[in-house]
């Protein structure tokens, strides 16, 4: 934790300088970027193969079959391209793993957090250059160890992303190192990468604020950050404790988490006992909620700053939109339970949770409806970003909503575990987070590359993307209620109905077939965008200026690409974030760092009453 | 340009970076070990009546290692001060005894690692308990030799007599039982596998002692390799010696918070 | 150009509105064959019904909103924007609905589902073991008693550590996947596990519990419907999860006493674990 400057900046560094061990925040943030999209789509591949299984169960799987059955052994998938219920297992635990914590969290805080926040607050650099540089490092290195893991003997991590001992530890009993220990280790590394990278946007966003951005000044998306930056830090240890403890159970027969008397296929098990599973549970998910709102947040944050932009008008309630995340930040801390209501819960206990799950559920109202309203009296621009924003709005509002019939405990009785919860936080992280993503994307590229993405083909990646999403998604909601439960292996088949035997009905099962299509089309509809994206670097319309979207952040005031160090001269602020359609002024945006004399001066925006 | 507040705290939060940092980090810390003990504490609450161990560690052991690292914690400071005077030669003196005290913490911990390491527990055929030191010299292939004591009843382990004089007791192979599931002979040492007890000592201390090599070899660098920083920049050295210093303080804090927990309770 | 575009695009969320409308409804559950299950379909419906009114409207305000205030419509932006509470009631009545929702129905059905538990003597008394990968049934027999059990009687072959030597031991029994009880008494089910988590769920019982090894939690129900129902396990428990379907058999008491007898002469001998 020592102060660092960059000692090279002024003469040209290397490539290695420049690119691989850059300790600049916007390389880094890129590298993040670049990390991360390639690991959002190995985990849209892993479920493409899984939706094959879950629709068509005990069918070979064309093309990519045979393949996967030649890297991964006959054991893992037949000859015929038959995936097996361990594969299928893996690969579902390292989707959801994948898409948590090497896609989302690296690509909402890791990439638009670095490149973002420091020029949105006007800083040089980050307060931790050489921290921020090892915190990627650590990043790859546990991406590295995730990957391996496909490989070895028993293949990867295969008791879900949460790894609930005793199965976590009991699976591949006989081999050791085996999936679950990568997992572990490849957890560690995460962790302290998520750590240090915490620290160092506090840091930033505390010490490093330009002369005059008061925090009522701060773009929304800065809030959105130091939040997030503050759940990683203070949620995570208790995961690396959990971490730890279950290494010692995988590799030196510890019981933490085990109890006495074990009897695993027959054998009673050569432990000592005395642990409890319930304590890996709550260890698990005080972390793995206030993880939730790590995947929401940055995603909120760049939706807020694009509706702005694109509406031309201040943001709603900005301040109680700003009280919210803070409120939720805190909550989320006491609310991880409501995901053990069926482990033998007491009434206090679960009182308490479901009276926290539901209190937690209004501060996002509240932002949400905040974002709803800033639409009123605005004049909107449709451009590929603001189709995204505009498209998270009611993909959260859907996630969000059926996060309440789970949050009461009652209710839960009936929909725990099944697909309702699947489709209810996909909604949220996949056309909510991913969408707000995509957005982002196409928002700062100019920033960035100094070119603009094609917009046809924008418009085209979102209609699609938006129509699969929702194609995907919705029917799993009638899955869940009619109690199809999630981790089926051969998507419910094995619950059918059967004459004269209840069960679930045919045509619920045979929804899978529909899903697993539109998850394939909707891999298709990526090609636009990876392509416009690559195309777009060399090729795509250069800006005319610095400032393409008439924004009024700092980020947008800085050279484009901005040079290492950011801003040519030293930078001041004198106005709230969102000042759009400012009444007489000339132009319909004012920038943070315009001085007084030049437009009247409005204290920040619109204080809600 | 170069990145503000490095060194000179910021105005508005009358802090410089390093020190913002380390505080948050330390708050992350605080989480960690915090979610260790809460797993201490549900374990022992969990464990059946009369089954956690007492007085299975040495308290004078334990003690001694305290006292030490309040020690050093105090030269810590004392070589922080004698720096803020510009008494470099006190400060290298200071933090040279800081480092000594690291180093003699960590033997006395590996001291009492291996003494666990030794430390068998016997189960007879006939039903009773063997439980004491190994005497590796005296061992054969068919006589365990240890130095401890007989017991009958199980719980007898769990609550040592404080202070007892091991006799040396000698057991043929063949009287030792048979585990049924592993078909070993159930003779065990007290690794962290042993019980939960000890799976929790092994890893609160082991994190602990991670923490106190990790503080130790920034101390050191702080005081040889970087020394030079002292000539060109002085305010910086003190900082980073600060930061340094915060850092141990910590480590320093949670073995007094491990020292009863482990030993004592 | 843009702009119809994004209308089109847009439209195609009010086929998603209807799959909401249909997809989330309370429609799709299974028949409630429970005496006691019916408050959570009660309260399922209602939060629906909150999260219905809640979509239909803000997708109707999204829908005008992003038409009207378009910049084709709407050249120049307004810096003031919405004036008025009406959103702040939004989120007040928000609040107030969850709370009733709370107050009145959640923390009532939850404490009857844990708390409230039918007399021993009137109600039909089970023990329920997972296992990788299927599901015990452990009965007293007629006189209803259980034998004891305890961990040190552990073994491979008598996973549940069952005392052999206690008499009641004798007229115990055991049965895998097949569940029989009778209809109109309420059941209790001690559950438990022998390796992993697992959780036993009857969702037309409207039941569910986690089966946890080294915990053993009641979880009580009351068929009112002769038929046979399933039994999943809605936990992951292995490669095998997916199979480790069970089926209740709900009969009138005469067939059950029937089939009580015949089982306990079989007697525990008939145990079966693999
Ligand atoms: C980003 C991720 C994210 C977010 C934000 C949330 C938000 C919420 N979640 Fe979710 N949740 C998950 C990710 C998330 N969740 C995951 C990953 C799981 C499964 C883990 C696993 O088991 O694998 C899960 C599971 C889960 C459970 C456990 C279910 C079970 O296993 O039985 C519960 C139970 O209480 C719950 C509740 C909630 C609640 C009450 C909210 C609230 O915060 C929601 C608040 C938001 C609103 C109330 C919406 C407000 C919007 C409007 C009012 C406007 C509406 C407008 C339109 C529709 C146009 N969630
Ligand atoms: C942030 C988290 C996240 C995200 C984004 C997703 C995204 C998706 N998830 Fe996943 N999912 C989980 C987290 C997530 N999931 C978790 C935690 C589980 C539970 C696991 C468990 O049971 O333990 C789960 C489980 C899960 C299941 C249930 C499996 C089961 O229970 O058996 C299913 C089933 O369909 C599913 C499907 C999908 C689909 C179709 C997407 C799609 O939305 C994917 C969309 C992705 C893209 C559209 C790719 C975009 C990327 C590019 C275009 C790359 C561009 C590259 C460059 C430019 C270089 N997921
Ligand atoms: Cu048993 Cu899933
Ligand atoms: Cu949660």
């Amino acid at each position: 934790m020592q102060p660092t400057t960059h000692a090279s900046h002024h003469e040209e560094p290397g490539f290695w300088q420049k690119y691989i061990f850059s300790t600049d925040h916007k390389v880094i943030g890129i590298q993040y970027g670049i990390t991360g999209l390639m690991f959002l789509f190995l985990g849209l591949c892993l479920m493409s193969v899984m939706r094959w299984q879950l629709a068509y169960p005990g069918k070979g799987v064309p093309f990519i079959g045979p393949i996967l059955s030649h890297l991964l052994g006959e054991s893992m998938v037949s000859k015929s391209g038959v995936i097996s219920p361990d594969l299928y297992n893996s690969f579902g635990a390292m989707h959801g793993t994948i898409m948590v914590f090497l896609a989302i969290v690296p690509l909402a805080f890791g990439a638009f957090g670095n490149f973002v926040t420091p020029l949105q607050i006007g800083a040089p650099d980050m307060t931790f250059p050489r921290v921020n540089m090892v915190s990627y490092l650590f990043y790859f290195l546990g991406g590295v160890l995730m990957l391996c893991s496909f490989f070895i003997p028993g293949g990867a991590a295969k008791s879900g992303w949460t790894s609930y001992s005793p199965l976590a530890t009991i699976a591949d009993l006989n081999l050791r190192p085996n999936g679950q220990t990568f997992w572990i280790i490849g957890m560690v590394f995460l962790i302290s990468s998520s750590l240090l990278g915490a620290v160092n946007f506090i840091t930033t966003i505390i010490q490093l604020r330009a002369k005059g951005l008061t925090w009522m000044r701060m773009p929304f998306f800065v809030w959105a950050q130091l939040v997030t930056a503050f759940l990683l830090l203070l949620a995570f240890p208790p995961l690396e404790a959990a971490a730890v403890l279950q290494l010692m159970d995988n590799l030196l027969r510890t019981s933490f988490f085990l109890p006495t008397g074990l009897v695993v296929s027959g054998q009673v098990l050569h432990i000592s006992g005395g642990g409890s599973p319930l304590l890996w549970q709550h260890l698990f998910w005080f972390l793995a909620h206030p993880e939730v709102y790590v995947l929401i947040l940055p995603g909120m944050g760049i939706v807020t700053e694009i509706l702005a932009n694109n509406t031309r008008k201040p943001i709603w309630g900005y301040r109680s939109m700003v009280y919210s995340i803070l409120t939720i930040g805190f909550l989320s801390f006491i609310v991880w339970a409501h995901h053990m209501y069926l482990t033998g819960m007491g009434t206090r206990i679960a009182t308490f949770f479901q009276t926290t799950t539901m209190m937690i559920s209004i501060p996002s109202v509240i932002i949400l409806t905040a974002l709803f309203i800033s639409l009123w009296g605005a004049s909107i621009r449709i451009n590929t970003p603001m189709l995204f924003a505009l498209g998270f709005l009611p993909m959260f509002g859907i996630g969000g909503l059926t996060g309440l019939p789970l949050g009461f405990n009652a209710s839960d009785i009936h929909l725990h575990d099944t697909y309702y919860v699947i489709a209810h936080f996909h909604y949220i992280v996949a056309p909510g987070t991913i969408f707000a993503l995509f957005a982002g994307i196409y928002y700062w590229y100019p920033k960035a590359t100094g070119r603009i993405m094609n917009e046809t083909w924008g418009k085209i990646h979102f209609t699609l993307s938006f129509i699969f999403m929702n194609l995907i998604f919705m029917p799993m909601f009638i899955q869940g209620m009619s109690g199809m439960s999630r981790r089926m292996y051969d998507g419910g088949a094995n619950y059918a109905a059967a004459p004269g035997v209840p069960g679930l009905s045919p045509d619920i099962i045979h929804l899978n077939v529909g899903i697993s299509h539109a998850v394939w089309l909707l891999g298709l509809s990526q090609i636009p965008f990876i392509i416009n994206f690559f195309w777009s670097i060399n090729w795509g319309r250069k800006v005319e200026n610095d400032n393409p979207w008439d924004s009024t952040t700092l980020e947008w005031q800085a050279p484009t690409p901005p040079p290492h160090g950011n801003f040519d001269k030293p930078i001041e602020v004198f106005r709230g974030p969102y000042e759009y359609s400012v009444p007489g002024h000339s132009r319909d945006f004012t920038p943070q760092n315009e001085p007084e004399k030049q437009a009247p001066v409005t204290h920040g925006n619109p204080v809600r009453s | 340009m170069e990145i503000p507040y490095a060194v000179k705290p910021r105005p508005d939060t009358g802090l410089y970076n390093a020190k913002v940092g380390i505080w948050l980090f330390l708050a992350s810390e605080v989480m960690l070990f915090g979610a260790l003990f809460c797993s201490y504490i549900l374990l022992r609450v969990n464990a059946p009546e009369g089954m956690w161990p007492h007085h299975w560690l040495n308290i004078w052991l334990g003690m001694t290692n305290t006292i030490v690292l309040i020690f050093s914690s105090v030269t810590v400071v004392l070589g922080w001060a004698s720096l803020k005077m510009g008494q470099f030669k006190k400060y290298k003196f200071y933090q040279a005894i800081t480092m000594i005290c690291a180093v003699a913490f960590l033997c006395i911990k590996s001291y009492e690692y291996h003494d666990k390491f030794i430390h068998y527990q016997i189960n007879l055929k006939d039903g009773g308990i063997v439980d004491g030191h190994l005497v590796k010299s005296e061992t054969t292939k068919d006589v365990v030799v240890v130095e401890g004591r007989r017991i009958k009843d199980i719980k007898e382990l769990y609550n040592p007599p404080l202070d007892h004089e091991g006799e040396i007791i000698k057991i043929p192979r063949a009287d030792i039982k048979i585990d049924p599931a592993t078909r070993e002979p159930m003779m065990e040492n007290y690794g962290p596998w042993h019980n939960t007890y000890t799976g929790i000592y092994f890893t609160l201390t082991g994190l602990h002692a991670l923490h106190v090599i990790a503080g130790c070899i920034v101390i050191f660098f702080i005081w040889g390799p970087l020394a030079k920083v002292w000539e060109k920049d002085p305010e910086r050295y003190i900082n980073r010696v600060e930061v340094s210093g915060l850092f141990w303080h910590f480590v320093d804090l949670v073995w007094i918070f491990l020292f009863p927990v482990l030993y004592l309770l | 150009m843009n702009w119809m575009l994004f209308i089109v695009s847009f439209l195609l969320v009010i086929p998603a509105t209807w799959y909401v409308v249909h997809g989330i409804t309370p429609a799709n559950m299974p028949a409630d064959a429970s005496g006691q299950g019916h408050g959570v379909d009660e309260l399922i419906i209602y939060v629906h019904v909150l999260m219905g009114i809640l979509f239909v409207g803000w997708i109707g305000y999204f829908f005008y909103v992003v038409m009207r205030y378009h910049k084709s419509r709407n050249p120049k932006a307004d810096y003031v924007g919405a004036t008025g509470h009406a959103s702040t009631y939004v989120e007040g009545v928000v609040a107030l609905c969850e709370f009733v929702l709370l107050v009145g129905f959640a923390y009532p059905v939850w404490s009857r589902a844990v708390d409230k538990f039918p007399n021993e003597k009137e109600s039909t008394v089970i023990k329920v073991i997972g296992q990788q990968f299927q599901w015990h049934g452990w009965y007293p027999g007629p006189h209803g008693k259980f034998c004891t059990n305890d961990e040190k009687f552990i073994t491979g072959d008598n996973p549940f550590g069952l005392d052999k030597t206690d008499p009641n031991y004798k007229e115990n029994y055991f049965i895998t996947t097949d569940f029989e009880v009778p209809v109109n008494k309420s059941v209790i089910a001690y559950i438990s596990s022998m390796d992993v988590i697992h959780c036993f769920t009857v969702k037309p019982m409207r039941v569910t519990q986690d089966a946890i090894p080294g915990m053993v939690f009641p979880a009580h129900f009351k068929p009112v419907k002769e038929g046979t129902y399933w039994i999943n396990c809605a936990q992951l428990c292995g490669m095998g999860h997916y199979t480790m379907r069970g089926s209740l058999k709900v009969v009138s008491q005469p067939e059950y006493d029937k089939w009580v007898a015949d089982k306990s002469k079989a007697g525990a001998s008939s145990a079966s674990y693999e």
